[in-house]
């Protein structure tokens, strides 16, 4: 479904991203793990096309197609979404509004009909339980207001209307509460599938504990330094990202 | 496409009200004296009161000079220059369209008014003002039915002269402002509405004013009385061609609501603004003002402010009858070399009088955006309250957007409240919904669409949709 070959990636000059390596196939769950700064939130919005981020070497290649010069709107509609880390606010936009435009423009992408209100309204019904939110929460503002918690439910919520093959989730557990947490890893699993990828990019272990990762990557200075089972989750939460990353580099040398 | 260059695909869409209409005109000399006065007066076969009136405007604007205090520049005004009245030759006769050039029910066709009767809008009477003068006024008959008065001022001086002198002057002064004591010496035009006492005007009215003459002012005059417990929905449209000359817009707007009466009028202002470059347009110096002169009275402006090269405007409320509401909803639109400012003056003298504030400044390009609001509440005012929103949304990192909000307060039991905010359209906004599958113009509209949206709504349905469209055209390619 995704494959990044040998990807270097800058911002404003700086390098960020030094070759990576990774391929997700449909029905696998990636967590991609490591220290603050060093490229993993990087690494999904230069998935998902943030404008800010040039690609410099390397591809990216989705369901055999090379995305770089594809535009983020572009690539969204092949069926790319980005859970941000800190969602953005658009006052005065309501998110059943912002959802309905966003799941026709896609549905036209592929030819199909565009749903009216009305038959969009009752769609969206249905997916407002999977991330136990209240109806209200259509009419409001797109994050206007929103508490950080309900803000990561609501990309939950978009996740599970726009209904993408690949779900790339920026550090969507940061900032939550144990029980928001759980809400949020439980809409997860309720919408992945063996026909969807995710790639889970998480600061700590813990959301690990609801959702089972099959990979485990860790980055550290723009590389993935070491890849694994979910066990290796564990024991970067028992031992720490300095621990395992001097060993990778103990065996480098 | 970057932000940038989005962001300017919006903002400069051609202007398509842009072509002149060629016809014959009747045109004064150029340059202001008492004698032009006294020939548009004549000309217009006024009462002697109405030329009076003029004189004494014109004599204390004589006085006065030009305000500095906007916050715009703009070279030195030439009033010698000015043609100051400017009308088609062929005499439109008022009671059928068979009188007017074809050329000129051509240009209201092709501004999306027709005044033809089979083709007329529905639910709306148009007032069609064609530089100095009123063409042609439709549903005055169905109007009069329920005995509302909806014609040109001209007309009104000639059919109600008592009514017109008992209002005009009386919310703004000859003497009001420099701006407002030239409409006053000079004004040709403009529309009239009475709504009598307990009517509820069956339709929307609107006038609907072109500047089709490069060398001529616009000074158009409209006043609007509702009696008691009538209300009436308002609606003014203008545009004019593309000219490298700037033309002055000096209007004077007023407007009296007596008691348990509700005048809601709206704008949608998209005079041509000149080039990139800043060459060219309308100089839109305007004073609106409405006086709730009774208790529990309404009146409410909306403006949607997208063209002209300058902007100066203060739609404002007196609210003198106890427990009257003054409205101020507003958008205004810089782009290119534009320069507003404008807002909003809420005077509160009766007691648990209450005004409402809500301007939304956009600005793109190199523009200037100010908004600049008075609220003041009078010794009397016992319980009187003020709700402000003034935001700004700034597009692209040239523009510019100021807030001048100006409280002043006599009676320690109002309370006044004031929020403003500035955001910068930005690329984290644009990304995200993009992200979410919008191509970048949906995303740059949508965000824009909900900045505006509190004041969108205060738009009748038929202009709501228009305005929305003027507003994408206006800022098309600005976002990017």
């Amino acid at each position: 479904m995704l494959k990044i070959v040998n990807l270097h990636a800058e911002v404003d000059g700086t390098e960020i991203l030094k070759g990576i390596n990774l391929e997700i196939k449909a029905g696998e769950v990636h967590a991609v793990m490591g220290p603050n700064g060093s490229g993993k939130s990087t690494l999904s919005k230069v998935i998902a096309g943030h404008p800010a981020y040039e690609v410099t070497k390397g591809e990216i290649y989705f369901e055999g197609k090379n995305i770089e010069e594809l535009a983020a709107d572009e690539r969204a509609r092949l069926g790319i979404f980005l859970a941000f880390q800190y969602p953005v606010e658009i006052p005065g936009v309501s998110n059943s509004m912002l959802m309905r435009q966003a799941y026709n423009s896609i549905r036209r992408e592929h030819g199909e009909e565009e749903m009216d209100p009305l038959e969009f309204d009752d769609y969206v019904h249905q997916k407002l339980d999977i991330v136990e939110m209240d109806p209200k929460f259509l009419d409001r503002s797109v994050n206007d207001g929103f508490s950080g918690g309900e803000k990561k439910r609501n990309e939950i919520l978009q996740l599970a209307v726009l209904n993408p093959k690949l779900a790339l989730l920026d550090e969507t557990d940061s900032g939550l509460d144990i029980d928001a947490l759980k809400i949020v890893s439980e809409g997860i699993n309720k919408i992945k599938d063996s026909s969807k990828g995710v790639l889970l990019v998480t600061h700590y272990q813990r959301i690990l504990n609801y959702i089972t990762p099959d990979y485990v990557h860790v980055l550290k200075d723009g590389r993935i330094v070491k890849s694994g089972g979910k066990e290796l989750a564990l024991q970067l939460e028992a031992d720490g990202y300095d621990n395992i990353i001097e060993s990778v580099n103990g065996e480098a040398k | 496409m970057s932000e940038i260059d989005a962001l300017d695909s919006v903002v400069s869409q051609p202007y398509k009200y842009g072509f002149k209409t060629e016809i014959e005109y009747d045109d004064f000399p150029r340059g202001l004296n008492e004698d032009i006065i006294k020939m548009i007066s004549e000309k217009k076969g006024e009462p002697d009161f109405m030329l009076e009136f003029r004189l004494k405007a014109y004599r204390n604007w004589l006085k006065m000079t030009e305000p500095t205090w906007p916050n715009v520049e703009y070279p030195k005004i030439d009033y010698q220059d000015l043609v100051y009245y400017s009308a088609p030759k062929k005499k439109p006769k008022l009671d059928s369209l068979d009188e007017v050039d074809p050329a000129i029910l051509e240009t209201y066709e092709k501004l999306g008014i027709p005044l033809h009767e089979q083709k007329m809008m529905q639910n709306v009477a148009v007032d069609a003002v064609f530089d100095s003068v009123s063409v042609a006024t439709t549903f005055r008959k169905k109007l009069a039915e329920v005995g509302v008065i909806f014609c040109s001022i001209s007309e009104a001086l000639k059919d109600y002269p008592e009514l017109v002198k008992k209002y005009i002057g009386t919310v703004i002064p000859p003497g009001d402002n420099y701006f407002a004591a030239l409409n006053s010496a000079v004004f040709t035009d403009g529309s009239f509405c009475y709504i009598p006492k307990g009517v509820k005007c069956p339709m929307e009215l609107s006038t609907y004013f072109r500047i089709n003459n490069e060398e001529s002012g616009q000074f158009e005059r409209t006043l609007i009385v509702a009696e008691e417990g009538a209300s009436v929905s308002y609606l003014e449209g203008c545009t004019a061609p593309m000219f490298s000359k700037n033309q002055l817009h000096a209007a004077v707007v007023e407007l009296v609501a007596l008691d348990n009466a509700e005048i809601k009028y709206s704008t949608v202002q998209n005079w041509y603004s000149g080039d990139k470059n800043g060459v060219g347009g309308i100089y839109n110096f305007v004073t609106k003002r409405g006086i709730c002169k009774g208790v529990n009275s309404k009146i409410s402006w909306t403006q949607v402010e997208t063209g002209s090269a300058i902007t100066w405007k203060y739609p404002s409320v007196i609210l003198q009858g106890d427990n009257s509401i003054g409205e101020f909803y507003s958008v205004a639109v810089t782009n290119d070399k534009m320069q507003a400012d404008t807002g909003t003056k809420m005077i509160h003298l009766g007691k648990n009088t209450r005004s409402t504030i809500i301007s939304k400044g956009i600005s793109a390009g190199e523009s200037n955006n100010s908004y600049r609001g008075l609220v003041k509440i009078g010794k009397k005012a016992d319980g009187a309250r003020n709700y402000s929103v003034c935001d700004s949304m700034l597009i692209g990192d040239q523009c510019g957007a100021h807030t001048f909000p100006y409280i002043e307060s006599a009676n320690s039991t109002a309370s006044i409240e004031h929020e403003a905010s500035t955001s910068k359209i930005g690329e984290d906004q644009i990304f995200y919904l993009q992200s979410r599958g919008l191509d970048e113009e949906d995303a740059v509209s949508l965000i824009i669409n909900g900045f505006v949206k509190e004041v969108f709504k205060e738009l009748p349905m038929e202009f709501a949709v228009e305005a929305t469209k003027l507003l994408s055209i206006k800022l098309e390619g600005s976002v990017g």
